[in-house]
């Protein structure tokens, strides 16, 4: 038999397949041409392009501010609580939008996933990917804040890339297992907003962790976005380290991630029939 | 496996798909709970066992390193399983494939193309998805514009192109993919004419720089102008392989590509006054037929029903060449003017006689239209719904010079007058 760079075998799937990550790695500027499109038609599309990016957690953060921080009087840990919001609005919006993006990545790109082989988990990595440049945009209103409020942000702040990619990993890991159901079950799309909406609540968004009694603090971290958002407090605004809590919500997300990359792949097998 | 050169291997090769039964293609979430509490319960209660159906049943078969083979069978046989599988779209149920080379398929021309983005933006996209490095769709970014023939619209969103200028630059990313297997479906049905013939001319370089290409069509002419080798597939069955001259015969000489007629049933297509009953080809033998030789003459026959009385109509046909290109509109032209009879309720039979020695030899797509005039109407159009295969015997035939058994191009090959005049 010839021997050849590209051998491909195809033979009936097993049912559980490991992530192919050389594979994955091949396809690269395939995910780069699928981040750069997404990003590019939502810009192009809507009138005010990417002052969108800045113009909704503004918003949300002034709803926040007013309800909860003046009315509400909700603790803040000492930060200004615009500032305080905001700093969870981020890595929130940027964890929210790419579970969303990359769950219906996977039915609005049907036409072209039941015409072209590629690694299928491109999808949804596009769809977490895209968000980050809204992300570095709303990133940049941050830093104004912070000036304004006299923030000169820690040391910490090397820190901040790390519970970035935390905050992808775990919109990876979510996002592969709804999209992965949602090809399958499709009313996991209508839940979606639902979700987002509760684990809003459930994350330490408007109000700090500190709030939850110490001993329960590290059951909170078994929501990953606790300790994402907590982390993302400490390292800009300098508030108390999140400690154990940013440990167990790692192991969280990779638990997510593994089995979401696990049930993916066995999911992918049968999409084209399904779709 | 005895040769070294086999580049694509098929082995035992089969698809199966699930209609109805639990595994079923529209899926909630709650159809889901709710058949897993019922699970145990259905099994107690003998229900009858979800319908499966083989796409694809035991196909075996090698390509050689540089073979363009053409892959034949009417609609259902399981072509389009087939290159889903080799170009891992989906999954087999069982069999293996093996493939030694870079893959390329190109199941649709602009795939991934999105109106909003422009020409350029298009190009890169959908090269990337289809396969290029972006390194290399800069090299050949100048040849893909200007086999597009859209230069000035480059930097235009394609929302503003015409469904030509879309097509073409689609193709023109298409044609500049360099896979050493191409696995091509039906993707040259669009398109004008001109632009077709140029594709054609593209696919046949493709073929001569001694790539392997799998490549499926309808279009006879197509793959016989193309193919060294055809695969005949009949209702997921392999049922011929070999020289592409004798899978074309089997295919055209098997049962399998229609008879030449159709008679409408339940809906019968038409308005109010007026619907078709029936279509059909009648070869010289008074059947329907879907091939003659290019010396015999055959009839095409529809048969309607006019639900009104008092109306003037006008029953036209539509022939088309293997290429898509209109070869003529013909119509019953003693009953186009106003001192024709008008007919009553009841059902009529228009017949047109197409003469021997008149259409080349080929597949030619027939359409048929019912209308009225006076006032005008179209009831019914049913474009390219029979088709009549043209046979060459080349031995004995006028409109050949005797001795020559080489291609005579042209959508007719008609025997005219000649006459020495000097």
């Amino acid at each position: 038999m010839q021997e050849s760079p590209y051998h491909i075998h195809i033979a009936p799937p097993a049912r559980w397949n490991p992530v192919n990550l050389a594979e994955l790695w091949n396809y690269r500027e395939l995910l780069y041409s699928f981040t750069w499109r997404d990003v590019k038609i939502r810009y192009k599309q809507t009138a005010l392009g990417f002052l969108w990016a800045v113009i909704q957690p503004l918003f949300m953060m002034l709803i926040f501010t007013v309800f909860f921080g003046r009315l509400a009087k909700i603790p803040s840990d000492g930060i200004p609580y615009p500032l305080f919001v905001l700093a969870a609005l981020l890595p929130w919006t940027l964890f929210a939008e790419g579970i969303t993006r990359s769950t219906s990545g996977m039915i609005t790109n049907a036409h072209i996933m039941t015409k072209v082989y590629f690694p299928r988990m491109i999808m949804p990595l596009a769809g977490i990917l895209s968000p980050l440049v809204d992300f570095v945009f709303s990133f940049l209103v941050l830093l104004v804040f912070m000036a304004y409020f006299g923030f000169v942000p820690t040391m910490n702040i090397i820190f901040l890339p790390l519970f970035i990619l935390l905050a992808l990993a775990t919109s990876l890991g979510i996002g592969l297992w709804l999209s992965a159901l949602n090809v399958k079950y499709r009313d996991f799309q209508y839940t979606i907003p639902f979700m987002i909406q509760l684990g809003l609540f459930a994350s330490p968004v408007v109000y700090p962790a500190s709030l939850v009694p110490e001993t329960y603090r590290f059951l909170y971290g078994l929501n990953p976005m606790a300790g994402v958002i907590e982390g993302f407090r400490w390292a800009l605004l300098g508030t108390e380290v999140p400690g154990a809590m940013i440990l167990v919500s790692a192991a969280v997300v990779l638990v997510l991630l593994v089995s979401g990359a696990f049930y993916f792949r066995r999911m992918e097998q049968y999409y084209a029939d399904v779709v | 496996m005895g040769s070294d050169n086999i580049t694509i291997s098929v082995r035992g090769l089969g698809k199966k798909y699930a209609i109805g039964g639990p595994r079923e293609k529209y899926l909630t979430f709650r159809d889901a709970i709710v058949s897993s509490v019922k699970a145990p319960v259905r099994r107690l209660s003998s229900r009858e066992p979800p319908q499966e159906f083989w796409a694809l049943k035991d196909i075996s078969f090698n390509v050689e390193q540089g073979e363009v083979v053409g892959i034949i069978g009417r609609n259902g046989a399981g072509k389009s399983t087939l290159l889903k599988i080799l170009s891992r779209i989906t999954t087999p149920t069982e069999g293996t494939v093996d493939l030694y080379g870079r893959v390329g398929s190109l199941l649709e021309v602009g795939t991934g193309f999105h109106p909003e983005l422009t020409g350029r933006e298009n190009i890169f996209l959908s090269g990337s998805i289809l396969g290029m490095k972006r390194s290399e769709i800069d090299a050949k970014l100048d040849d893909i514009v200007k086999f597009s023939e859209i230069e000035k619209f480059l930097d235009t969103p394609a929302k503003r192109y015409s469904s030509g200028m879309y097509v073409r630059l689609a193709f023109a990313v298409a044609a500049h993919l360099d896979p050493e297997i191409l696995l091509v479906d039906e993707v040259l049905a669009v398109g004008d004419a001109a632009f077709q013939k140029k594709c054609l001319g593209k696919m046949g370089e493709v073929a001569k720089e001694g790539r392997t290409v799998l490549f499926v069509s309808h279009n006879m002419t197509m793959i016989s102008s193309l193919c060294r080798k055809g695969i005949l597939l009949n209702e997921g069955n392999l049922q011929f392989e070999g020289p592409v001259e004798d899978a074309i015969n089997t295919y055209l000489n098997s049962d399998q590509i229609g008879s030449g007629e159709i008679v409408f049933r339940d809906r019968l297509p038409g308005d109010e006054n007026a619907v078709l009953r029936s279509v059909r080809i009648v070869g010289p033998d008074g059947k329907p037929t879907v091939n003659v030789e290019i010396n015999q003459s055959f009839c095409i026959e529809m048969e309607y029903e006019l639900h009104r009385d008092g109306l003037r109509v006008y029953p036209n046909l539509h022939v088309k060449d293997s290429y898509g290109q209109y070869v003529f509109v013909t119509a019953d032209s003693e009953m186009d003017s106003t001192s024709m009879k008008k007919l009553k309720t009841g059902r009529y039979c228009s017949r047109c006689v197409i003469p021997g020695n008149f259409l080349n030899s080929g597949t030619y797509y027939i359409g048929f239209a019912l209308g009225s005039v006076f006032p005008l109407a179209i009831h019914s159009f049913l474009p390219d719904l029979l088709f009549i295969t043209i046979h060459d015997p080349i031995v004995g035939i006028p409109t050949r010079l005797e001795g020559y058994s080489g291609p005579v191009p042209g959508s007719v090959r008609p025997l005219l007058k000649w006459e020495l005049v000097g």
